[in-house]
């Protein structure tokens, strides 16, 4: 924070500045004084580009909360009215459902860019803890808010996931009561979706500004992997980074529009458009691309137990949850089964090869979520599962002893000696 | 060069910022219901009904001779808000007096053939929030409210049938 | 430990990979596996064949392309083809399907004038009320009504039609994967069915349609109505007017989104050359 200004400066800046020091807390945080590493790359601009599409979600979603209505047999109408009779109803709805989708996008890139540079390493574990909190967010608002038009998809897949808490031995299904308000899912749950989804875009906010804050402590890590060292190795935030950001809210507004006027189904699916129905279950139920990993997961999983015997210490439904949220929660040791003292992956050619194994792995996973699970799929599934959790078990071994390249002596020198690439 | 991109910027933002404000503007399916048609047939003289028009009541008020005799003597000096009988009904259907029936003081209902300035067969109405009272041409004589009450906009399809709004 | 462990750590996650696979597959193979998050069976209708839920999986045949005036981003919805095809539904469709989200109103969108749509909702009898005796009546439609369902509930539609529930119209073509060539295909695809397949009395043989079999008989046949415009009513021609009004039910707003969408994508494109301009300019004067 700025020291407190002892004197008032001249004019209505300074007036204001003498009692809030907004002007230079700007300035100190996103504006001139804020330094920035030089060789900041293109994956750097998805971090800020999230925060584009939380305002949007958050924007859209408010006016469209002037128009719908959470209760069960008026819900699907009301979306509908927003379709065909509120001014530019239409326009908030599809920029609502594929912002949704977009912010996945672009948080999964973000995260990725992470995993490649080691943004999650010292000292920066926090930084990442919290962006893994905002992820978790994430996917139980975009779970509410897609029961909300109250379509096929929206009931069954509802119906579904939280099913899976009935998982949970002994008070398993006491919970899902009580999540449902109710002996399945209808108007209790609906109602109570609505208020948590409004909720919870507030309580990502607030996450994003301890995120930002434990960012600025140590500052953004850097394509290089290696510490600023000299004011040399940095650029002023503004005007080097905010232009490139601008730039690149211009391509990623470019694409969302693409989507948005021209193919603003193409991500959803079209049983969602039927209303809910509660005596009949769709063909297949899928959730949003975005889940669909994590789908696989849930469903891959096979009974824990003693092969070929019967005998079942966890049965598969619990083991896909636990396998389920395993995946994301791994991510929270990360920083310590990573124990490599080289940051990024360009000096670190075993673990390049990891890396794009993984995010392979992430989509085959992925894809098999989206397929029915049976057969050759389901051991796809299994392979690709039991890859994915074996990536970290390799992780910690690659990293302890891995022969890394050499690292360049400083930002500033590597630049130049690239001629002044940007 | 910064000046042009500011420039786009702003009607950038512009753009942006319809969509939302006009979201708010009333939609389709209300401004649908923006006018209504009303059968005058079953309305008897000295009768007055309320229709419901864009959320709020309408009077409609089959007059008698004697409320639009009432009405007519009135001398402009006597009213706050002067206004002649003729300007507040339609030429040739002097007999029909439309009107919103919200008091013009703050917004209670005035309750029909009340008050001391009818014409003895229900015409005139009182207010019982603050007391204000209209004549047989819905204009204000007594009370606190500023207005006469408001004729909305209307027109008669046929002698028997108008329209509001 | 300096040399290069990678070969040896690849070698043992593949061998734990490949182990896993076998008897992951092994016990597939040998148990009845029973995966968690698949639906519930679904609920049986009280006829065979319901039209909605589809209970087989699809050795749907490919479905038949059109190329719609709708497609691309230039696509538009004719008018004439779609006022053809609001002809359809009135006197083909309408006696079993609802088309309950259309207000009489809307179809001033596809070139009727105020005085047509006036004249149409006023052949219409709506339920109304209770009045002030505290009765429901019937009184002529207005254009702010919507239509009228062929039957009161989802209820009576099926017991009208063997337990079958006709869907409603409104949002069918945005409710099936790629909606308009599927109701094409459906509409003109009606065949005998091949040897090995036996129908129910109130079955008819699709190949278009999950499962087969359907409870709708052909719709369409040659001259079945007669066009205000006199084009010539094949079941071809139906059935691509009948889609193209069913695509602007289904979709009032495209139209106007498209041309929106083609005004921002050009105001984005000069505006992000424009940053990108001043991008390169600001960091030029590094080196």
């Amino acid at each position: 924070m700025a020291h407190k200004p002892t004197t008032q400066a001249p004019g209505i800046k300074g007036w204001i500045e003498y009692r809030l020091p907004i002007f230079s807390f700007i300035d100190n945080s996103v504006g001139t004084k804020y330094p920035c590493p030089r060789n900041l790359n293109y994956w750097w601009n998805f971090g800020a580009i999230a925060g584009l599409c939380l305002m949007m979600q958050i924007l859209s979603g408010l006016f469209l909360a002037m128009h719908y209505t959470p209760e069960a047999t008026m819900a699907f109408d009301s979306v509908e009215h927003i379709m065909r009779d509120v001014n530019y109803g239409w326009l908030l709805r599809y920029a609502h459902a594929v912002g949704a989708s977009m912010f996945f996008v672009v948080v999964y890139i973000h995260i990725f860019r992470g995993l490649y540079y080691g943004s999650y390493k010292a000292p920066r574990e926090l930084l990442w803890w919290l962006g893994i909190v905002i992820l978790l967010l994430m996917m139980a608002t975009a779970f509410m808010g897609y029961v909300l038009p109250w379509g096929q998809m929206s009931f069954w897949g509802a119906t579904v996931i939280t099913n899976l808490f009935s998982a949970i031995p002994g008070v398993g299904e006491s919970v899902v009561h009580w999540l449902w308000g109710g002996f399945a899912v209808d108007n209790p749950t609906l109602n109570r979706f609505y208020a948590i989804h409004f909720l919870l875009p507030f309580v990502i906010v607030g996450v994003v500004i301890l995120h930002i804050w434990a960012l600025h402590q140590h500052g953004s890590n850097n394509p290089l992997g290696i510490d600023v060292k000299t004011p040399q190795d940095t650029v002023p935030f503004h005007p080097y980074y905010t232009i490139k950001d601008c730039f690149g809210f211009g391509v990623f507004l470019f694409i969302f529009s693409i989507f948005v006027f021209f193919a603003p189904n193409s991500l959803g699916d079209p049983d969602n458009y039927v209303v809910a129905n509660s005596m009949v279950t769709p063909a297949h139920i899928v959730p949003e691309w975005y889940f669909l990993p994590f789908y696989a997961i849930l469903r891959s999983m096979p009974d824990i137990g003693i092969p070929f015997t019967g005998v079942v210490f966890v049965s598969s439904k619990l083991a896909g949850v636990i396998g389920m949220f395993g995946s994301i929660i791994i991510f929270f040791f990360l920083p310590w089964i990573d124990g490599s003292r080289v940051r990024s992956a360009t000096f670190r050619p075993v673990y390049k090869i990891m890396f794009w194994l993984f995010l392979a792995d992430c989509i085959l996973l992925g894809y098999v979520g989206s397929q029915p699970p049976a057969g050759t799929m389901l051991v796809v599934g299994r392979i690709g599962l039991a890859y994915y959790f074996v990536h970290f078990v390799a992780l910690w071994f690659v990293s302890r002893h891995e022969k890394t390249l050499p690292l360049p002596e400083s930002i500033s020198k590597s630049v130049l000696a690239s001629g002044g690439h940007h | 060069m910064v000046l042009t991109a500011g420039a786009l910027a702003a009607v950038g933002a512009g753009a942006v910022a319809w969509p939302f404000i006009h979201s708010m503007n009333p939609s389709a399916d209300v401004l649908a219901l923006s006018s209504i048609e009303v059968d005058l047939t079953p309305i008897k003289e000295g009768q007055t009904i309320k229709v419901k028009w864009r959320g709020v009541p309408v009077f409609i008020r089959h007059r008698t001779a004697a409320d639009i005799a009432d009405a007519r003597k009135v001398p402009m000096s006597e009213l706050k808000d002067p206004e002649t009988d003729d300007k507040r009904v339609k030429k040739g259907h002097e007999q029909w007096l439309v009107m919103i029936g919200v008091c013009t003081h703050l917004g209670c209902i005035p309750l029909a053939g009340a008050g001391d300035y009818g014409a003895g067969d229900g015409g005139g109405w009182f207010c019982p929030c603050h007391g204000s009272q209209y004549d047989t041409a819905g204009r204000i004589r007594m009370g606190p409210a500023p207005k006469n009450l408001v004729l909305p906009e209307y027109s008669f399809l046929n002698d028997n049938r108008v329209k509001i709004g | 430990m300096e040399k290069n462990m990678s070969s040896r750590r690849l070698r043992f996650l593949a061998m734990t990979v490949i182990g896993f696979a076998f008897v992951s597959s092994a016990e597939l193979a040998l148990a009845d596996d029973n995966p968690t998050a698949t639906a519930p069976a679904p609920a049986a209708a009280p006829a065979a064949a319901a039209a909605t839920a589809a209970s087989a999986p699809s050795e749907q045949k490919p479905l038949r392309k059109v190329e719609w005036t709708f497609d691309g981003i230039f696509g538009t919805v004719d008018k004439q083809s779609a006022q053809r095809g609001f002809q359809v539904y009135k006197e083909v469709c309408s006696a079993c399907h609802s088309l309950n989200r259309i207000a009489f109103r809307n179809l001033q969108d596809i070139g009727f004038t105020e005085a047509e749509v006036r004249a149409l909702a006023a052949s219409y009898q709506i339920n109304d009320g209770p009045n002030d005796q505290g009765d429901m009546f019937q009184r002529p439609g207005k254009p702010s009504d919507y239509f009228v369902p062929p039957a009161p509930n989802e209820q009576a539609a099926r017991a009208a039609h063997g337990g079958a529930y006709p869907p409603d119209l409104s949002l069918i073509i945005k409710a099936r994967e790629d909606g308009p060539n599927y109701v094409y295909s459906l509409l003109t695809g009606f065949t005998t069915p091949p040897q090995g397949v036996t129908l129910a009395d109130n079955q008819y043989y699709n190949p278009y349609f999950p499962g087969q079999k359907l409870a709708m008989p052909p719709p369409l046949s040659d001259g079945q109505v007669t066009y205000a415009d006199g084009t010539p009513a094949t079941v071809d021609q139906m059935a691509r007017d009948v889609v193209t009004f069913l695509q602007w039910a289904a979709e009032p707003e495209m139209e106007a989104r498209k041309q929106m969408g083609i005004k921002v994508l050009i105001y984005l494109a000069i505006f992000s050359v424009f940053l990108y301009i001043a991008k390169r300019n600001i960091w030029r004067k590094l080196h």
